[in-house]
Parts: structure tokens; C-alpha cells; sequence
């Protein structure tokens, strides 16, 4: 046995080992801890896997965005958990466990009887590369060949705010989302906020540029640039937009819209909807991920603020 | 050169694996949270360090070597600032809760 | 080289894996808090050896990730779900 194997055994215990204790907890906020740190671990899988760009998403929502969310709906259920604490019945838990384990065998059964080379597109898709100007072959699928999908995505997303926004009382509507964060300005919390965002940004920004040829890509970049503004907004330096500021509006449509317009103008001036003419591949796709960056950073932020709770003024 | 390049990587990797497995050591022996949070914030970032400095040799180029000092920044600050806060929630909630 | 690196990578992941086990025992959250920062230190060492070893040099670029965002489930857990942050400030 290689000591490579050995590394690949020792990493799949772990997580495999944390994922089972998450699930025999007991208690919510527990669980929820182990959630995250599982979501940080299953990124060096992804990496192991040479599957990058997965981890890179891995890494910025299951342990970063995911967590804030998971462990502040865990620590305000807290409260409420005791009194409502009640153990579902025998047959109840027996018909969850047998669900459980029949899509588990079933999910076996799948890859078990996969055909062996699995089938795949793989070549295809490094052959086309050309055709676009990006080295990235996970880019190329997302932008290019299957871009159709991608746009699809960004409009769930704005479907998605416009969900949480929608349990705004009518007095709140047209408020800022969430409540107004305080904590000491001069305080550890503040400080972090202001020494990590400046390179934070940076980072976004190289991780959206590097996507052309490299793992990474719009939704790495933008889930970083999310977390930096939620960090400002959680340290009460900047509060949040409010949902009826017409810029705001702009950036969150600005993503699927460009995107629309492109695919529109591939109809009307070449052959099909979303075909880039080859000699602007690049800077068409170009532009519609800084767009999307934009969206994407700011949708993310916004559904983890919440509902609009507070008129603009206050 | 190359030789004296891998020997820096060996004597610096494994001086970080040593205090990776100082810091474990502390978190299983330590009676308490704060002398845990602090086994666990010290020693772990120290020897995140000591394995930046093995793996600098190996970078490819002057980009990759800057990049791998951030990282290193970027974790010292971020376990600097929120042991602080969790020290803080910890004293204040007691122990036990 | 690359043996030596694999074997450090290997040994680091077991470390980690014995601190989360002392981690998550508990007994306070504080103390399970400290899973995200363990990982958040070691998890970086094994992905920046792994990104030496295996040649994919992104991997780095999974550390930095890792390294920005890995102190958010901590913010999270200071601020306990609330708006205010009463922990902070000189004290």
C-alpha cells in the first residue's frame, strides 16, 4: 500500500467519522458545528479529487456563508428547543431510518453499476476549448457550452431574494434588510472588519480573473466578496441597502440581464440564443462574469441579512 | 542547490508537524476552554508557519512564495481576533454552557 | 521529497482528526467552536503540502479561501444569532 493510499484512507475516517457524529448528536447547535467543519474538510476531498473549483465553492459556502446562517438559526432556536422538545414516535423514526438507508443502497447501487470508463463529455469539451479563448475547461462548460444553464441559475437566485424579501411586513417594505449591527468600533470584531475586507476584495477580484484559465470563477469570486460585506455589516461599520434603492436593484438584476442580452443579440445577429461570435468570445464572456460577480456577491449577502425588518431612515 | 533547498523543506515541514502535534496535545491534556483556545491558537499557527517556511523553497516562483506568506497572514490574524472573541463568550457564559 | 511531503500531509490530517475528537467532545460550544479554527489552521497546511505533492498548485487558492472565511462560524458564534456584540470592547 502506497503512502498516498494511506493519506486517501486517513482523510475519508476523518470525514467520514465527523460526518456520522453530526448526525448521532443530540443537540442542534452541536450539530451545526460539525456541519461546518464537515463542509470545511470535504473541500480537501474536492481537492484530492482534483475537482478545485468545487472545493473553492466548497470552502466559501459550506464553511463560510453556510456557517453564519446554520449557527445563528441554531443559536436563536436554543431558547425555544427545550419547550418544544419532543421525541418522535418509535414508528416514525423507524420509517426515517428505513427511507434513510433505501436512498443510501439506491445511491450504491447507482455508481456501483456505473459502466466502467464512466461516460463522459470530458474530451469533447478540452477538444472545443479553442473555440472560446478560456483555459478553464469547467469555465468553458458553465459560460459556453452549457451557458443556458448558468443564466437559468442566476435567475433562481433573484427568485430566491425576492422570496425572502416577500416576508416583509407592509410597514418594512422598502426598509433595509435585517437588524441594525452594533458592536464597539473600536473593538476585535471592528478591527478584523476593517484590516480583511480591503484584501479580501482583492482576492474576489483574482479569483473571478484567474477563472479564465484557472479554477475559480464568478461564484467563487463573488461568494468571497459576499462574506467581506457581511463582515462590515455584522461589525456594525456599514448597514445594509435599502431594498428600494434603485442601484441596488440594478446589481442584482445586472447579472441575469446582461446575460439575457448577449444570449438576445447571439438570436438576432448570428445563429442560435447565447451563440458568441468567435472573435469576441472572450470578452463577451468576460463581461457577463463581472456582471454576474456583482449580482452574485450582492444576492448571496442580502438573502443571509434577511427580510426588510427596518424603515430607510432610522 | 537543490539538496540544500529539500533539507530546509524536511527541517521545516516536520518543525510544523511537531507543533501541530504540541498544540493536540494541549487540547487533549488542558483542563480548561482558555488554556485550550490557547494550545490550540498558538501552537497550531506557529506551526502553520514553520510549514510555510518548508514549502517557500518549492515555490515555483516569487507570485507563489508571496502568496503562501498571505495565506499564513491571513491566518494568523483571523486566530489572533477570534480567539479573542470566543475567550471573551466563553469567560462570559462560565465554563459549562 | 514527494514521500516525505505525503507522509507530513498524512500526519497532520491524523492530528487534526485527534483534535477534532477532543474538540467536539466539549463540553461548552466554546469548545466545539474551536473545530472551524483547528481546521481553519491545519486544514490550510494540508491543502498547501497537498497543492506541493500532488502539483495542482490551486490547491493554494483553496488555502486562501480557507484562510479568509474560515473565521465566519466563529463571528457567528460570538454573536449568538443577535444584533448586538456585548463580548467585544476593552475587557
Amino acid at each position: 500500500m502506497s503512502i498516498a493510499t494511506l493519506f486517501e484512507i486517513v482523510l475519508a475516517a476523518v470525514v467520514l467519522g465527523l460526518a456520522i457524529w453530526t448526525i448521532t448528536v443530540s443537540e442542534t447547535y452541536s450539530a451545526a458545528v460539525g456541519f461546518v467543519a464537515y463542509g470545511l474538510l470535504v473541500a480537501l476531498i474536492w481537492v484530492r479529487l482534483d475537482a478545485v473549483d468545487v472545493a473553492m465553492t466548497e470552502a466559501a459556502i459550506g464553511g463560510g456563508l453556510g456557517g453564519i446562517v446554520l449557527l445563528g438559526a441554531a443559536a436563536r432556536l436554543r431558547e425555544s428547543e427545550a419547550m418544544t422538545a419532543e421525541r418522535p414516535g418509535r414508528v416514525v423514526r423507524l420509517c426515517a431510518a428505513a427511507l434513510s438507508a433505501s436512498i443510501a443502497m439506491v445511491l450504491a447501487v447507482a455508481v456501483l453499476i456505473l459502466p466502467d470508463p464512466a461516460p463522459t463529455l470530458a474530451p469533447t469539451v478540452i477538444s472545443n476549448a479553442g473555440a472560446t479563448g478560456l483555459a478553464n475547461p469547467v469555465t468553458n462548460v458553465l459560460m459556453a457550452f452549457r451557458a443556458m444553464d448558468t443564466m437559468l441559475e442566476k435567475v433562481v437566485l433573484m427568485l430566491a431574494i425576492v422570496g425572502v424579501w416577500s416576508l416583509a411586513s407592509d410597514q418594512a417594505w422598502g426598509g433595509r434588510p435585517g437588524p441594525r449591527h452594533e458592536a464597539d468600533p473600536n473593538g476585535v470584531l471592528a478591527f478584523l472588519a476593517r484590516l480583511t475586507p480591503p484584501a479580501g476584495i482583492v482576492i474576489g477580484i483574482y479569483l473571478l480573473w484567474t477563472g479564465a484559465d484557472h479554477p475559480g470563477g464568478a461564484f467563487q469570486g463573488g461568494a468571497v466578496l459576499a462574506s467581506m460585506w457581511l463582515l462590515v455589516i455584522m461589525a456594525g461599520l456599514a448597514d445594509t441597502p435599502p431594498v428600494s434603492s434603485r442601484s441596488l436593484r440594478l446589481i442584482l438584476v445586472a447579472g441575469p440581464g446582461v446575460f439575457l442580452v448577449v444570449g438576445l443579440g447571439g438570436l438576432c445577429f448570428g445563429p442560435a440564443f447565447l451563440a458568441y461570435p468567435v472573435a469576441f468570445a472572450k470578452p463577451l464572456i468576460l463581461g457577463i462574469e463581472v456582471a454576474m460577480t456583482l449580482t452574485i456577491a450582492a444576492t448571496l449577502a442580502l438573502l443571509l441579512a434577511g427580510a426588510p425588518e427596518r424603515s430607510a431612515t432610522r | 542547490m537543490s539538496i540544500a533547498r529539500d533539507i530546509m523543506t524536511i527541517v521545516g515541514v516536520s518543525a510544523g508537524v511537531f507543533f501541530f502535534l504540541a498544540g493536540t496535545i494541549g487540547l487533549l491534556r488542558f483542563p480548561d476552554t482558555l488554556t485550550r483556545l490557547h494550545a490550540l491558537t498558538k501552537a497550531d499557527n506557529l506551526g502553520l508557519g514553520l510549514v510555510v517556511l518548508g514549502l517557500l523553497p518549492q515555490a515555483g516562483s516569487v507570485r507563489d512564495g508571496l502568496k503562501l506568506i498571505s495565506i499564513w497572514m491571513f491566518a494568523l490574524l483571523a486566530g489572533a481576533t477570534v480567539s479573542q472573541l470566543i475567550a471573551r463568550t466563553a469567560r462570559q457564559r462560565g465554563p459549562f454552557t | 521529497m514527494t514521500e516525505f511531503l505525503t507522509g507530513a500531509v498524512g500526519l497532520i490530517l491524523a492530528i487534526l482528526a485527534l483534535g477534532l475528537v477532543s474538540i467536539l467532545r466539549g463540553p461548552g460550544d466554546a469548545d466545539r467552536m474551536m473545530a472551524a479554527q483547528l481546521i481553519g489552521t491545519a486544514g490550510i497546511a494540508v491543502l498547501l503540502l497537498l497543492g506541493a505533492v500532488t502539483g495542482v498548485p490551486t490547491a493554494v487558492d483553496v488555502a486562501l479561501i480557507l484562510a479568509l472565511l474560515a473565521t465566519f462560524a466563529s463571528i457567528a458564534f460570538v454573536k449568538k444569532g443577535l444584533s448586538r456584540l456585548d463580548t467585544d470592547g476593552p475587557g
